[in-house]
């Protein structure tokens, strides 16, 4: 168990990014974490919010490391798979940092709030004042602490600003029931106003229901 | 080699390993339609079942294995099957958990199998014995718990045959079943695999010993026959890359091919050593039968035809491993199984495991298996309350 409790220590300091998305998850529901990756935040809210916590990881490295951590965590792709699940078999299903690496953001975006009786949805904002910096004055796409590689080898293939995502929310009828920007200190702020949001924010953090 | 295998058994002679018998009119039900007894099952147990009853593993074991999982093998003299995964300090600890293994119905050592006298003729049952599925060894299993005073198993784990069993387990008694471990299995015999099953048994009943069946009671075996079946099913238990590395096309013990068909590659010779040692434990017809039973198994077609059916509201929790190199249960047989446990919101674990071993994987030493296989279940025993 000492193997448990060390990676319970590490747990309690997860990062801020993921913290913020355990702030908004209710004690003992029912969550899917899509693109869980080593499965900190899983292992966070099945240790100290008592969810009933699910993983899907498209790495086999990643997966095999979350259930050797005692996670329930199955491989599989949020472009595909989430058609299995029948509707509202969570209470959560969670995205952070990957809805840029999707194939179809929108059709997974549907998938979550069809499986998920809510969703959660992080990801780098294209819009924030570093990147267009980037853009503007170098000419060259951004590469950003949040967005480090180069645009032929990033997974990243659908980048959007805060401002992208939400006309998107709009267009698909969701109810917009939280928004967050957090700056590149990690700090946190409501999208009051979206304009100043979409600069400042270097991610965009979204939870949301359907209509 | 009439002495050996199950007829060690049949007559009595001392086997290690505990026993349970049912008389006559404590009969089984069999999925054929048949009721069947009287029938023995014969069982090991390692570890101690804790005050609560909460700690019992069940270890389901695959075609040609046996309920000495974790000790010495009375007739190979062998260490037992799964060492590598169970016994003090291994994965499934026995100083943990109380592991519970029976050898299963149609087998040859000590479960009532087709080399056992019927009763009824006071002759060995041979084609006489009822055709048995995955169910009825598993249904006969629930009778071994029952008699244990276990109202839940804190674990199923098998591999192969195993896997099936242990799914059958998870649908048949969802509630007696808090987490399920198959690996290296399916949830259906593919069209390949129960070809090659056919195959073996094909190999059995051409052997002008098999006598239809009737060998035992005519004193001869059909030893020729079950080592070519045995040789034909070991080709799939390993992969091209696992034979490439262990034999090439190296000669064995000859500079140069004899222009003949003696056993010139290192590859032949192996394989008629596994066919010969095979038969000197191993009972053919239990290999018809039990073949069989694994070719009939089909788990979604017992619910309707829809593989999700079967696990329905089931709050076991799963762990599904598959390793790269097994081309006899690929990866993509346990990927439908998580498919349809999350069509079922189940609470389900899937890792494939890298190795070029082969579908033998999960009996060899995989330390990535191992680790996985720890941490599933210490995450379950967190869950379970056991310490």
């Amino acid at each position: 168990m000492a193997l448990l409790e060390t990676h319970h220590d590490a747990a309690k300091r997860i990062r801020v990014d993921l913290q913020l998305i355990a702030d908004m998850v209710e004690p003992g529901t029912r969550v899917l974490d899509i693109g869980c990756g080593d499965g900190a935040l899983l292992d966070y809210l099945v240790h100290f919010k008592q969810v009933d916590g699910r993983g899907m990881e498209l790495s086999q490295a990643g997966v095999n490391a979350c259930v050797t951590h005692g996670l329930s965590v199955i491989q599989g792709d949020a472009d595909t798979d989430l058609g299995n699940y029948p509707d509202d078999a969570f209470d959560y299903v969670i995205l952070s940092q990957t809805l840029q690496a999707t194939r179809d953001p929108r059709e997974v975006i549907e998938q979550m709030v069809r499986v998920g009786r809510a969703a959660i949805v992080s990801f780098p904002n294209f819009g924030h004042w570093a990147a267009r910096w980037h853009l503007f004055w170098k000419g060259r796409m951004p590469e950003t602490k949040g967005m480090p590689l180069k645009w032929y080898n990033t997974p990243n293939i659908h980048f959007c600003t805060i401002r992208d995502f939400v006309e998107l929310c709009r267009e698909m009828g969701l109810t917009i029931e939280r928004a967050i920007s957090i700056n590149d200190r990690g700090q946190a702020g409501r999208v009051s106003g979206l304009w100043l949001a979409n600069i400042l924010g270097e991610q965009g953090m979204f939870l949301l229901r359907r209509r | 080699m009439a002495t050996l295998g199950n007829h060690t058994a049949a007559q009595g002679l001392p086997m290690p390993g505990k026993r349970l018998d049912f008389a006559a009119d404590q009969p089984l039900s069999l999925d054929s339609g048949l009721s069947f007894g009287p029938f023995s099952l014969a069982y090991q147990t390692y570890g101690t079942l804790n005050a609560e009853r909460s700690n019992a593993v069940l270890i389901c074991h695959a075609l040609t294995g046996d309920h000495f999982v974790a000790e010495q093998h009375p007739i190979t003299g062998k260490p037992g099957w799964w060492t590598t995964l169970v016994g003090p300090g291994r994965p499934i600890d026995t100083e943990r958990f109380f592991v519970i293994c029976s050898n299963v119905l149609g087998g040859c050592l000590g479960t009532t199998g087709p080399g056992d006298t019927n009763p009824a003729t006071g002759r060995p049952y041979g084609l006489g014995f009822p055709v048995i599925t995955i169910g009825d060894m598993v249904r006969a299993q629930a009778r071994l718990i029952d008699h244990l005073g276990i109202d839940q198993l804190f674990a199923v784990v098998g591999g192969s045959m195993g896997a099936m069993q242990v799914l059958q387990w998870a649908a048949a008694y969802p509630e007696r079943v808090f987490a399920a471990v198959p690996i290296a299995g399916a949830a259906r015999h593919s069209a390949q695999n129960i070809a090659f099953h056919e195959v073996g048994r094909q190999a059995i009943m051409a052997d002008p010993d098999w006598r239809n069946g009737d060998y035992a009671a005519q004193g001869v075996n059909p030893s020729r026959g079950l080592s070519v079946a045995r040789m034909a099913a070991h080709i799939t238990y390993l992969s091209e890359a696992a034979l490439h590395r262990k034999f090439g096309r190296n000669l064995q013990d000859r500079t140069a091919v004899t222009y003949g068909f003696d056993a010139d590659f290192q590859v032949e010779s192996y394989l008629r050593h596994q066919g010969s040692i095979f038969v000197d434990r191993f009972d053919a017809n239990s290999y018809l039968y039990i073949t069989r039973a694994m070719d009939y198994f089909d788990l979604a077609i017992q619910h309707g035809g829809q593989l999700a059916n079967a696990f329905r509201g089931t709050r076991t929790r799963f762990c599904l491993v598959s390793f790269t190199s097994d081309w006899l249960f690929p990866t993509a047989e346990s990927r439908a199984v998580v498919k349809a446990l999350n069509a079922a919101a189940a609470n389900v674990s899937f890792v494939e495991i890298e190795s070029d071993k082969g579908h033998d994987a999960f009996l060899l030493d995989e330390p990535e298996f191992f680790a996985v296989m720890r941490g599933f279940l210490d995450g379950c025993a967190e869950h379970r309350g056991l310490k």
